[in-house]
């Protein structure tokens, strides 16, 4: 099988949807002949042409509102973040608008908008380039959120995310964009809300995805000296999230970890841990561990920003605290 | 109103204008009497005195044209062609309303109308409209799309950022501002340094003028120029449409800070009287008049009948409709 970097197997997705529906359209800032501030949409206006990808003006309010009211007409439109902090300049049109309509007009239209969320850390990037934003579409009623770890799922999630009728947030961790994965030359959307086993183990079950994913399995690699039998699990969707998928691996392990970038309070980490103790409490074992970016702002100095957001060691850490400590209390990473 | 372009419109077209305004005058009138008589749990925010504007933007429309409203709605998804009855309904919050109870007055909605919304956000739905006109244009068939906001969302970033793109772009989308001089209980000296709303085009190369927005043919008349010019896709216009509200800003509102006088001088001004002295002068008897309110007044007692008779949502209505596609609930609580 052919091997493909994240960056391009979005691509060849935004392509092949292009291809099939005339009405898919990008928008975003400096999309067009720059290619984005990642090279994601390179060529792709050179290909379809400036009525299928705008390069806009530095305007997200209204390049996120003019899709989202495309959408409404008919379009499917895909908007790229450029930095998924710039989302905050875009969020009534997200949060108020798009995620809305489907509700407020008792299921007679959705707004299918697609957003792109350049997300997380990539070295010195601080705290306006940096930012995990997740969570705070996990917790908007109305709209469906995205995580790909890996090009072949960042493709099939991508033209899933395209395919759906309502609004679909993408997150797209920097840090990926160059790693190549094994991706078949055919790839099918991948539904919403499949969970994917990366790692099988026997003593606990780590929670992760995104950059923070591979930190998760480095751990879980290392662990096996230990004699600790990690298993990783990937959500793949945050929203919808497969909880058949983490219920059964808890009903093996009975202890779980949930390691991610953004952090810990309020995060994803902490809707996963209440569900696991509210529907799967005659699974677990231990106190469930987080491992998350700490509370704080990213900072810019390198030893700071590898001190914030949790690596293979911390989570490691953690692991070790659940499968050793079961009763221990409280403890925090 | 002498020298408006009128010619193209019998006095039955002309008739239709005056039962479109008399119909938003008294949906409001007794909307606030039945909210009152605690039919309707929610906010109105009354369009009494604007009915020039509603309507002579709408008759300057065709099918396939979309708009977008603002929380002070009603007036324009009336002007559009809604049902009474279904509007009433859905601010009796019952489940034959447009929303099926999930929206309420800042929230009608009727996408089959081409009335993409009221909307809860000042100047929320300006970027929808920009939006919209961006498929209208991709999908070539001369459509337009209108955007209804007040003097208040010219201080909004989504109006100058929609603005802006819909220059550049050449977008057919026609911007109504109503100036009815206060954003929300804030005179128009006291929010904004300047006096002139339509100069504001000024900045984005685009064309602004200034209409008497009581003058519902002056309206019909300055619309259907700027729609002209979006159809033969020589971009949008900004009409700045000078007009007062009657009552408050909210039904409730005493509007105790308004100026004594004021209110008076613009009564003298009342869309709906003007237009029956121009009806008068081109020999409309009062009698037909007289006819066209008695069928508004039936037209309204038996929207009121059917809003009260439509059952009331059962609580557990409140899980529906929040995603198009709720992947058979899997994972979406």
């Amino acid at each position: 099988m052919r091997s493909l970097p994240y960056r391009d197997a979005i691509r060849e997705a935004l392509i092949e949807e292009m291809e099939r529906d005339p009405d898919v359209i990008l928008i975003g800032e400096d999309i067009g002949e720059a290619g984005g501030a990642f090279g994601v949409t390179r060529r792709l206006q050179r290909q379809f042409g400036p009525d299928r990808v705008y390069d806009t003006p530095i305007s997200e309010e209204a390049i996120v509102g003019a899709a989202v009211g495309a959408a409404l007409v008919g379009a499917r439109p895909v908007v790229e973040v450029m930095f998924g902090d710039f989302v905050t300049l875009a969020m009534d049109m997200l949060v108020n608008q798009a995620a809305k309509t489907c509700y407020m007009t008792g299921g007679r239209i959705g707004a299918p908008v697609t957003v792109r969320m350049v997300t997380g850390t990539a070295g010195a990037t601080a705290g306006q380039h940096s930012q995990s934003l997740e969570a705070w579409f996990v917790h908007t009623p109305g709209v469906k959120v995205v995580a790909p770890s890996n090009a072949g799922d960042a493709k099939a999630l991508m033209k899933a995310a395209i395919r759906d009728p309502d609004p679909v947030m993408v997150f797209e961790h920097k840090l990926l964009y160059g790693r190549r994965d094994p991706v078949p030359d055919q790839v099918d959307p991948l539904p919403l809300g499949v969970g994917r086993v990366v790692r099988e183990g026997d003593d606990v079950t780590v929670v992760s995805y995104l950059h923070t994913l591979y930190a998760a399995l480095e751990a879980a690699e290392s662990l096996e000296a230990e004699g600790i039998s990690v298993e990783v699990l990937d959500p793949r969707s945050l929203v919808p999230f497969d909880r058949g998928l983490l219920a059964s691996s808890l009903r093996k392990t009975g202890r779980l970890v949930v390691a991610h970038e953004a952090p810990g309070r309020g995060g994803v980490g902490a809707e996963i841990a209440a569900m696991a103790a509210e529907e799967m409490w005659d699974c677990l074992r231990a106190p469930v561990v987080r491992v998350c970016g700490r509370n704080t702002p990213m900072p810019y100095a390198p030893e700071m920003e590898g001190f914030v957001i949790p690596d293979a060691e911390r989570i490691a850490d953690g692991i070790r605290a659940t499968v050793k400590r079961p009763t221990a209390r409280r403890q925090s990473f | 109103m002498d020298g408006v372009i009128d010619q193209d419109l019998d006095k039955e077209q002309k008739i239709d204008l005056y039962r479109s305004m008399y119909l938003i005058r008294r949906f409001e009138e007794r909307a606030a009497h039945l909210r009152q008589q605690g039919f309707i749990p929610g906010f109105l925010h009354p369009y009494v005195g604007q009915e020039g504007v509603a309507v002579g933007v709408c008759a300057a429309l065709e099918e396939g044209d979309v708009i977008t409203s603002t929380h002070r709605g009603h007036g324009h998804m009336l002007a559009r062609g809604a049902d009474p009855a279904r509007m009433y309904a859905e601010l009796y919050a019952r489940q034959d309303g447009y929303n099926r109870a999930k929206g309420g007055s800042l929230h009608l909605i009727d996408v089959e109308l081409g009335f993409l919304g009221a909307n809860g956000i000042v100047g929320g739905g300006i970027p929808l409209a920009t939006g919209a006109a961006l498929q209208k244009k991709r999908e070539g068939r001369g459509r337009v799309a209108v955007s209804f906001f007040g003097d208040g969302a010219t201080n909004e970033g989504s109006f100058h950022e929609s603005l802006n793109l819909a220059s550049l772009w050449s977008l057919p989308v026609v911007y109504v501002c109503e100036n009815n001089f206060y954003g929300e209980f804030t005179p128009q000296h006291k929010h904004q340094p300047i006096t002139e709303i339509a100069r504001r085009a000024d900045s984005y190369a685009m064309e602004g003028v200034v209409v008497e927005g009581n003058h519902v043919l002056e309206m019909r008349e300055a619309t259907l120029a700027a729609v002209q010019r979006a159809r033969a896709g020589e971009g949008p216009t900004l009409i700045e449409a000078r007009t007062y509200r009657h009552r408050g800003h909210y039904e409730g509102d005493m509007a105790r800070y308004r100026p004594p006088g004021e209110l008076e001088e613009w009564l003298a001004r009342d869309p709906l009287r003007l237009f029956e002295q121009h009806l008068s002068a081109e020999g409309v008897e009062d009698a037909r008049l007289d006819e066209v309110q008695t069928g508004v007044e039936e037209t309204l007692d038996e929207a009121a009948r059917f809003a009260e008779a439509s059952p009331h949502p059962l609580p557990a209505e409140a899980l529906e409709d929040v995603y198009m596609e709720p992947h058979d609930g899997r994972a979406l609580r």
